[in-house]
């Protein structure tokens, strides 16, 4: 699995470590595992909705704090479960692009098994890098 | 056992970190417990309490109490009070779901009279009450009119038709902090939350009905004084909910926007990013502190309009209206907020601004503040238990003056949510704790598998350390009968 998630920080919320060659790779893996909190099979999202998402930060680390971030947003905001179709981070003089898809569908408790609200993803223990053998990143979400 | 070496015993409650600790800590930090409680304690609440020290301009000590564990900034169960003048403001120290808190209701009925409905009633209160991971609430509102309600708060209830006059006076700071101007919040805290009124969220959020046996009653005087044992078996109801996503964007917001001036403009230097902090008297420190009283006044709105809608259940399946059945609340109490109070320190009466992170304010007798009909007894103080263990009605002490006139706010967790998902079946604990007499109604077998009390540090010893601790003292403990949870 490319990410696991922990029980040794923040007993009150939950950690989890994400492991990728590549940037995108790790974007996605993490939204996913911050998806598979609250929805606890995320095969069973049908993917009938499309979200457009362009963020811009000055470094991977905050990209990948706003990116989750925009997650928990349209859970609330339009109750809908979104895991990433496409994505595309690129660098620049002025920071670090994230271009790309979501998709998925509104909330349904008659076919989604829901589990725990996210609330924020917290700066605890929070870390993004580039390793010898590609990405790695640690999150601890507040539920 | 995670205790540092460095803790000294300074009484049989009272636990202290010297200065000397940690490089960077202002004053020393005191951890209210048993013996017991402190030597299960996790490592991180040392860790996070004596970070809590190094802020600017904290007073006194930096605080945990019993119940504390280990959390994100400050450890859950923290206190700090800053010097409004030279202090800091964090959101860290408030929490992402703030002003998430805890409501009691009296009913006149008894266990012998709901039992025969208990089903129902439970199953009525599930589908009446928005649980769960997104949920949308009952009260639909435009996002103009949401900005109006969270300046307003329960104010706004009282208006609009979900409140009573008792019930503001019943709430902390009467259901609304003055001073919120939701200029100071953003458009995407607002999408965010304004269709989430009347929801109860998940995790350990929960709306339970309990019973006040006679035999649990510590202090009949202030037990009859706050309207419990006026019949014999008792029927309350006490939930638990916040500022839902509103309250979590506008700490997202500030989280951020205080990480990115607090070194490059105010030369702050903290030891843990979620500590990120700006000074209280600067731009960004007021715009903060008036969008937190904004999510404070929506977390008062929206426990108020699910005691409107608990009303309506009652009524509804008992044939009575919500005065006959005596549906008063005892109190509001709010566990994640900064406040602007008045304590004395070295002898003088001075303004403080008080964090209080998964805390609960608990004012002695004669506070200022206070309801009249509480200004002999103090402050009502509820302490939430696990959903399997039960609850605490206490009052608030004289002597709780050190820390700020704080208590604890819950059990505390001892086992993470992913050992207690690993350890625990949400199915069989439900079939369980109904073989228990309590019936409980989920959204999610995975949350509550989360919440099964051996999560959960055991909650008599907490409260009674916090009153031996001279923080808050034990009225009744109240038994669960029924639990709806996100």
């Amino acid at each position: 699995m490319p990410y696991q998630y922990r029980g040794d920080i923040a007993h009150a919320d939950v950690a989890f470590d994400a492991w990728a060659e590549t940037l995108e790779e790790l974007f996605r893996d993490a939204a996913r595992a911050t998806m598979q909190v609250m929805a606890e099979n995320l095969d069973g999202i049908r993917l009938t909705q499309t979200v457009e998402v362009k963020l811009t930060q000055e470094d991977e680390e905050m990209l990948l704090f706003d990116f989750l971030n925009e997650l928990i947003f349209y859970k609330d905001a339009k109750r809908l479960l979104l895991i990433p179709a496409e994505l595309t981070i690129s660098r620049s003089d002025s920071g670090v692009e994230l271009r790309g898809t979501l998709q998925g569908e509104e909330i349904d408790p008659a076919r989604h098994e829901m589990s725990t609200d996210v609330k924020a993803v917290t700066m605890l223990r929070y870390a993004v890098r580039k390793t010898s053998e590609g990405w790695h990143a640690t999150v601890v979400l507040d539920v | 056992m995670n205790v540092p070496a460095a803790l000294k015993r300074i009484t049989d409650q009272v636990w202290e970190l010297p200065v000397s600790y940690k490089e960077g800590m202002l004053v020393p930090a005191r951890i209210f417990a048993s013996e017991k409680l402190i030597r299960e304690m996790d490592a991180g609440v040392f860790e996070q309490v004596s970070n809590v020290a190094t802020l600017p301009g904290i007073q006194r000590y930096a605080y945990c109490m019993p119940d504390g564990h280990w959390g994100y900034g400050f450890p859950i169960g923290g206190v700090a009070a800053m010097d409004p003048g030279s202090g800091v403001i964090s959101p860290g120290g408030i929490g992402f779901d703030i002003n998430c808190g805890m409501r009691l209701v009296l009913t006149n009925l008894t266990a012998e009279q709901v039992l025969p409905k208990l089903h129902q009633l439970v199953d009525r209160l599930f589908a009446r009450i928005p649980t769960g991971v997104g949920c949308h609430g009952f009260v639909k509102l435009k996002p103009d009119d949401f900005r109006s309600l969270v300046q307003q708060g329960s104010r706004w209830c009282l208006k609009n038709g979900f409140a009573t006059q008792h019930d503001l006076e019943m709430t902390e700071e009467e259901g609304c902090f003055s001073g919120a101007d939701a200029s100071h919040v953003s458009d995407k805290a607002v999408e965010r939350g304004y269709n989430q009124l009347g929801t109860l969220g998940s995790g350990n959020h929960y709306c339970e009905v309990q019973v006040v046996k006679p035999e649990n009653v510590m202090d009949a005087e202030l037990a009859a004084a706050f309207g419990l044992t006026t019949v014999p078996n008792q029927v309350v109801v006490m939930f638990h909910c916040g500022s839902r996503g509103f309250g979590h964007q506008v700490a997202t917001d500030y989280l951020k926007l205080f990480l990115s001036v607090m070194g490059r403009k105010y030369g702050i230097k903290i030891v843990d990013r979620e500590l990120a902090c700006a000074p209280f008297q600067s731009p960004e420190g007021q715009a903060y502190f008036s969008a937190m009283k904004c999510a404070v006044n929506m977390a008062f709105a929206n426990r108020q309009v699910i005691l409107h809608r608990i009303r309506e259940v009652f009524s509804d399946m008992f044939h009575a209206s919500p005065d006959e059945l005596g549906l008063r609340m005892v109190y509001d109490v709010a566990h994640n907020t900064a406040k602007l109070e008045r304590h004395e320190i070295n002898g003088t009466r001075k303004e403080l601004l008080v964090h209080r992170k998964g805390s609960t304010r608990a004012f002695g007798p004669g506070a200022a503040g206070l309801p009249s009909c509480y200004a002999k007894t103090g402050q009502p103080v509820i302490i939430g238990g696990s959903m399997e263990t039960g609850s605490y009605l206490l009052a608030g002490m004289q002597t709780g003056a050190d820390a700020f006139f704080t208590t604890a706010h819950g059990s505390g967790r001892t086992m993470s949510r992913h050992e207690a998902k690993k350890t625990f079946r949400g199915d069989k604990l439900q079939r369980e704790m109904e073989a228990r007499g309590i019936y409980v109604r989920t959204d999610s077998f995975g949350g509550l598998a989360e919440e099964a009390g051996p999560a959960y540090k055991n909650i008599d010893e907490v409260v009674e350390a916090t009153e031996l601790a001279g923080l808050s003292k034990r009225v009744a403990r109240l038994v669960p009968i029924g639990n709806i949870k996100g």
